[in-house]
């Protein structure tokens, strides 16, 4: 069972429409204490040739977003609604065998810690082989293995030759990492989802590797999904940017809408978290007061409204994502202050960022 | 790799040492009467404790006891004064009554450990899984005698199915075999309850790991999956296990079963060494009984090194 | 908006970890691992022990289990009750040439051929309620409930033995390090590779002729205190070795770090930090270990080299009935039975805790005890 007769039309075209679509994805789990909504309506679109980042905290449904494109996140347990099309193909209602042949191929995705992720048992080569060969295999060994070989060099491993025979455990951190990326490459997808790829690196590697993902999405137009929760490595890299937060995208728009006219109190509080160069020092750290909301128990309304300090009456209701500046209808939020005023509030100190409550 | 194996060998060769030594003292230094009576059994005379004083060395100091005592049992010389039976040639006659009935039960008991463990992982917290599960905890629970003795009452007596006892050499196949079934059964439920156990718990450990999450977002099919990355990655504790339960059974540690169905192996001397309270057997046996030990022992250490490589070249700093 | 999936779950996509082998106690998906749904305040709080007990108490089997085991040991310590009141009669008191004279019916409890009076259940008031035992007529029952607690007892407090013993080495080697932990560690390794039933059974053996002797310490060879110490120190190794594994893994934890910062003493790092996090490995060997423990007295006192007459457990029981094998099955099949009974419950409950304290928990101590036949290791 495949994609329904209209689209299928459009399967091989990506010049019309977007590449990746995502409309109103919810993902929800049975847990043992109760049902949680990871993702609430998230709809987003990727272009080919993009950069696109989603930023958010744990738990703000980043990950479970990026895993339910693939259909990682299809059990027993979890209740999936919403639509996921690449190039037009409806993903969502695809078999489990039907997908086995999107991933890897078509859509590639890396996570966050490149130790745990590679099978320790077999070589880095081997596993790269394996996924060269699970998508063709009248592709013969020892041609997938010189293509393994490239790879490796392609994502800047000195001595690949060598390297390829090596066991995950005797790369670095950034190597693996780097590794990984290579498999992911392997079968030159359309769209990479790169899933805190730098978190469990070292700050000097991290630069490197979104150094990589950027050459890699320039010279080959891979579109790239940047699931992070750190601003400044979107800063790096992304075009656009979606901002989540229990289990919803608060605001989204291009990198320069998101940083420099932030119309979300907390993409505000990320942004005044940040430590920067270029602007005065704070008195001390600013943070956003408070934590993450329980999946289990969301508040009602406005789901950010406990730790925000600008919160008024209408928060109990829950604001639409919509695009609330005239000019700009790419750029959408879900905060019901007006644009005037969230000028005026975001600025603290000859900065952007977020007040604590009174 | 080298220098790996030297190591291990090594230290299996002090873990022997150790254990010769510990049944040293156990059967010479704590017990409370004469060792000397107690070699030369229930029915000594004067003179035959004072020659046993004599050829165990138990006048001399004690580490010179140990040393005669060693050297009396490794080189074959140990009779057992009850029996007058060569305790060396006793325990090589019983060796393929004993590999008979420990390497057909081990077919029996790693094949259906390993059916069931899989699919219990496989659907895990679905009704398969509860029954398996149910059905291997009460095969752990069972004592061997208990389900020795239901297999041979009803199984022997009340319906003629099979024969009651004896081990029948593998020179009549058809009698070799029907006369392990019953004792092939009785032991290989008792582990296969549990080896399944192992293998569901191992894999549903591995099937939360990262790397699985990465096999699969390659693309690659469940089937590979499962038995490539899951099923290949869950083996260690099994194999480990499996090489230590081996090495026991081997060594003549199936007393128990061995002495139910009457199969005149090492178990079946070591039951009966026990039961007259023969002293130089019970010894000797309880070395050869390490002595198979620490050989699996090794023996599952290097196969561990084989299945993992981070074991046999060392993490590196990373 | 396409229709949500039907394919969802149908083709079996690997099923993303379940340690649970009990459906209703909660199964966490992929997706719950990546949203860390404990975090933040919306679970009805607790700290891990009140979680566990919730856990604990939706797993009716587990719960079930523990009453099963809880009314044996009752009736077992009931013994004395039953003797007296019901059967009338002692665990040892031999009864070959009486007759039972009830329901009108006169039967002689031992026939001429030896053969034994079977099951009366409540026929005779509770009289012979199993039957007798062999040519001495003796109240199974009674020698059912007297055995049992033997078998009880040696099971519950080899166990306490071994717990102490093996926390204290596992304390001691996994933080001190260095020479105290070689030593103790290649000490652990030589019992550990001594086949466990061979171990316990030389020891057995041995201190059966003759008791123990310790100085001034004289324990008689028929005290149920040998088979006890004995089946205690064999099992050491198997608990003590993962919990020195878990103290060296807790050893490196900020916690630690900071308690000596603070100028904790080494003794109140060991008890008050150490310790409380090893107590859901603890509490879950402890259980399991029971079961162990009586599976092996079985076997020792089936072989002799166990409880030593006169006292009796459900070993020796089992033993005596063996001989009457073909004639009188029941012998051998009742105590076996008792035996089977207590420890599957043991053993059920057990896992039921080890779900509730940790359905992913890394460490286990599977239920080995099936194995009358000695074992390689019971820890996996």
């Amino acid at each position: 069972m495949s994609a329904t007769p209209e689209t299928s039309a459009i399967r091989a075209d990506a010049s019309g429409g977007p590449l990746l679509a995502v409309e109103d994805l919810r993902v929800g789990f049975a847990t043992e204490d109760g049902r949680v909504q990871a993702v609430d309506g998230v709809t987003f679109e990727l272009e080919p040739g993009e950069v696109l980042a989603i930023v958010g905290e744990s738990g703000s449904g980043k990950s479970v977003t990026a895993q339910t494109i693939i259909g990682l996140t299809r059990s027993p347990n979890s209740h999936i609604e919403g639509s996921v099309r690449l190039s037009g193909e409806e993903l969502t209602t695809q078999s489990e065998s039907e997908l086995q042949k999107v991933r890897g191929s078509k859509i590639a995705m890396i996570f966050q810690d490149p130790m745990t992720s590679l099978n320790p048992v077999y070589s880095v080569g081997k596993q790269i082989v394996e996924a060269i060969r699970a998508h063709d295999s009248s592709v013969k060994k020892s041609k997938a293995r010189e293509q393994a070989i490239e790879l490796l060099g392609a994502v800047g491993i000195p001595d690949a030759e060598r390297r390829v025979d090596d066991y995950p455990h005797e790369f670095s951190g950034g190597m693996r990492q780097r590794a990984m990326i290579a498999m992911g490459l392997a079968l030159e997808p359309s769209v990479l989802i790169a899933d805190e790829p730098t978190t469990a690196l070292d700050v000097t590697i991290q630069a490197q590797i979104l150094h990589l993902i950027q050459d890699l999405n320039r010279s080959r137009g891979l579109a790239t999904i940047l699931i992070t929760h750190d601003l400044g490595v979107v800063a790096e890299v992304a075009d656009r940017v979606l901002v989540m937060y229990g289990g919803k995208v608060v605001e989204q728009g291009t990198l320069d809408d998101i940083f420099y006219d932030p119309q979300h109190p907390y993409t505000w509080g990320l942004l005044g978290s940040l430590t920067r160069l270029d602007q005065p020092r704070p008195h001390r750290l600013p943070q956003i007061s408070g934590a993450p909301p329980s999946l289990l128990n969301l508040p009602k309304g406005c789901a950010f409204r406990p730790r925000c300090p600008h919160e008024f009456g209408k928060c109990k209701e829950v604001p639409g994502l919509d695009a609330r500046l005239s000019e700009d209808p790419g750029h959408r939020d879900r905060c019901w202050l007006q644009p005037e005023q969230k000028r005026k509030l975001r600025e603290i100190e000859g900065r952007i960022g977020l007040e604590e409550p009174a | 790799m080298l220098r790996f194996i030297v190591r291990r060998l090594f230290g299996a060769i002090a873990v022997l040492f150790a254990i010769s030594v510990l049944v040293f003292l156990i059967f010479n230094v704590v017990p409370a009467t004469n060792p000397a009576q107690r070699i030369a059994g229930k029915n000594a005379t004067p003179q035959l404790i004072e020659n046993v004083e004599e050829e165990w060395g138990f006048n001399k100091s004690l580490p010179e006891q140990y040393w005669t005592q060693m050297k009396l049992i490794f080189t074959g010389k140990v009779v057992s004064y009850n029996s007058h039976v060569n305790v060396d040639t006793r325990i090589r006659e019983g060796i393929p009554a004993t590999a008979s009935l420990c390497i057909g039960a081990a077919i029996i008991w790693l094949s259906f450990g390993f059916l069931f463990g899989f699919l219990s992982a496989v659907r895990a917290g679905g009704f398969t899984d509860r029954a398996l599960t149910a059905l291997a905890l009460t095969g752990i629970s069972m004592p061997v005698f208990w389900l020795a003795s239901i297999l041979l009452y009803y199984l022997t007596y009340k319906i003629e199915l099979f024969p009651a006892s004896g081990y029948e050499p593998l020179s009549d196949p058809g009698k070799w075999f029907s006369h392990l079934i019953l004792p092939w059964v009785s032991l290989a439920i008792l582990y296969a309850g549990f080896y399944s156990r192992v293998l569901r718990s191992s894999m549903l450990d591995v099937m939360n790991e990262d790397y699985v999450r990465t096999a699969r977002a390659k693309g690659l099919s469940s089937r590979r999956v499962m038995v490539r990355h899951v099923l290949r990655n869950s083996l260690i504790p099994v194999i480990t296990l499996f090489g230590l339960d081996f090495g026991v059974l081997i060594g003549g540690g199936a007393i128990v079963t061995e002495s139910l169905f009457n199969i005149e192996g090492v178990g079946y001397f070591a039951a009966e060494a026990l039961a007259t309270q023969d002293f130089p057997s019970i010894m000797a046996l309880s070395l050869f009984g390490a002595f198979f030990i620490v050989l699996f022992n090794t023996f599952v250490d290097f196969a561990y090194a084989y299945l993992d490589p981070r074991i046999r070249l060392g993490t590196s700093a990373t | 908006m396409p229709p949500e999936s039907e394919k969802q779950g149908t083709e079996a996509p690997i099923p993303t970890g379940t340690g649970a082998s009990d459906a209703g106690s909660g199964i966490e998906s992929d997706g719950a691992r990546v949203i860390d749904a404990d975090a933040g305040d919306g679970r009805q709080g607790g700290g891990p022990w009140a979680i566990a007990w919730r856990r604990l108490r939706r797993n009716k089997v587990a719960l079930f289990s523990l009453a099963v085991f809880l009314l044996i040991c009752i009736c077992c310590l009931l013994a004395p009750v039953w003797a007296n009141h019901v059967a009338d009669t002692g665990p040892n008191t031999t009864h070959t040439l009486e007759k039972l004279h009830e329901g009108g019916e006169v039967k002689e409890v031992v026939e001429p051929s030896g053969k034994a009076i079977g099951p009366q259940w409540f026929a005779a008031g509770g009289k012979f309620f199993l039957g007798a035992d062999g040519h001495l007529g003796r109240d199974e029952m009674v020698r059912l409930l007297y055995g049992g607690r033997s078998s009880l007892f040696i099971g519950i407090v080899a166990a306490i033995i071994t717990t102490i013993l093996a926390v204290i080495f596992g304390l001691l080697s996994g933080y001190y390090g260095g020479f105290t932990d070689t030593v103790i560690s290649r000490i652990m390794d030589v019992v550990w590779a001594f086949p466990v039933v061979l171990l316990a059974l030389s020891l057995g053996i041995v201190l059966a002729v003759g008791g123990l002797v310790i100085g001034p310490i004289h324990v008689k060879q028929s005290s149920l205190w040998i088979p006890t110490l004995i089946i205690g120190f064999v099992y050491t190794p198997y608990m003590a070795r993962p919990l020195r594994g878990e103290v060296l893994a807790l050893r490196e934890k900020e916690f630690i770090e900071a308690a000596v910062a603070q100028g904790a003493g080494t003794t109140r790092i060991l008890f008050v930090e150490l310790l409380p996090n090893l107590m859901s490995t603890i509490i879950v060997f402890f259980t399991l270990n029971i079961a162990n423990n009586m599976l092996l007295e079985a076997v020792l006192s089936y072989l002799g080299a166990g409880v030593q007459p006169p006292s009796s457990s459900w070993g020796t029981m089992i033993s005596e009935g063996f001989g009457a094998l073909y004639s009188q099955p029941l012998l051998t099949i009742i105590p076996g039975t008792a035996i089977l009974l207590t420890v599957l419950s043991v053993n059920v409950f057990g896992d039921g805790l080890r779900d509730a304290l940790d359905p992913k928990s890394k460490v286990r101590f599977e239920a080995r005890a099936g194995t009358a036949e000695p074992e390689g290791s019971a820890a996996v």
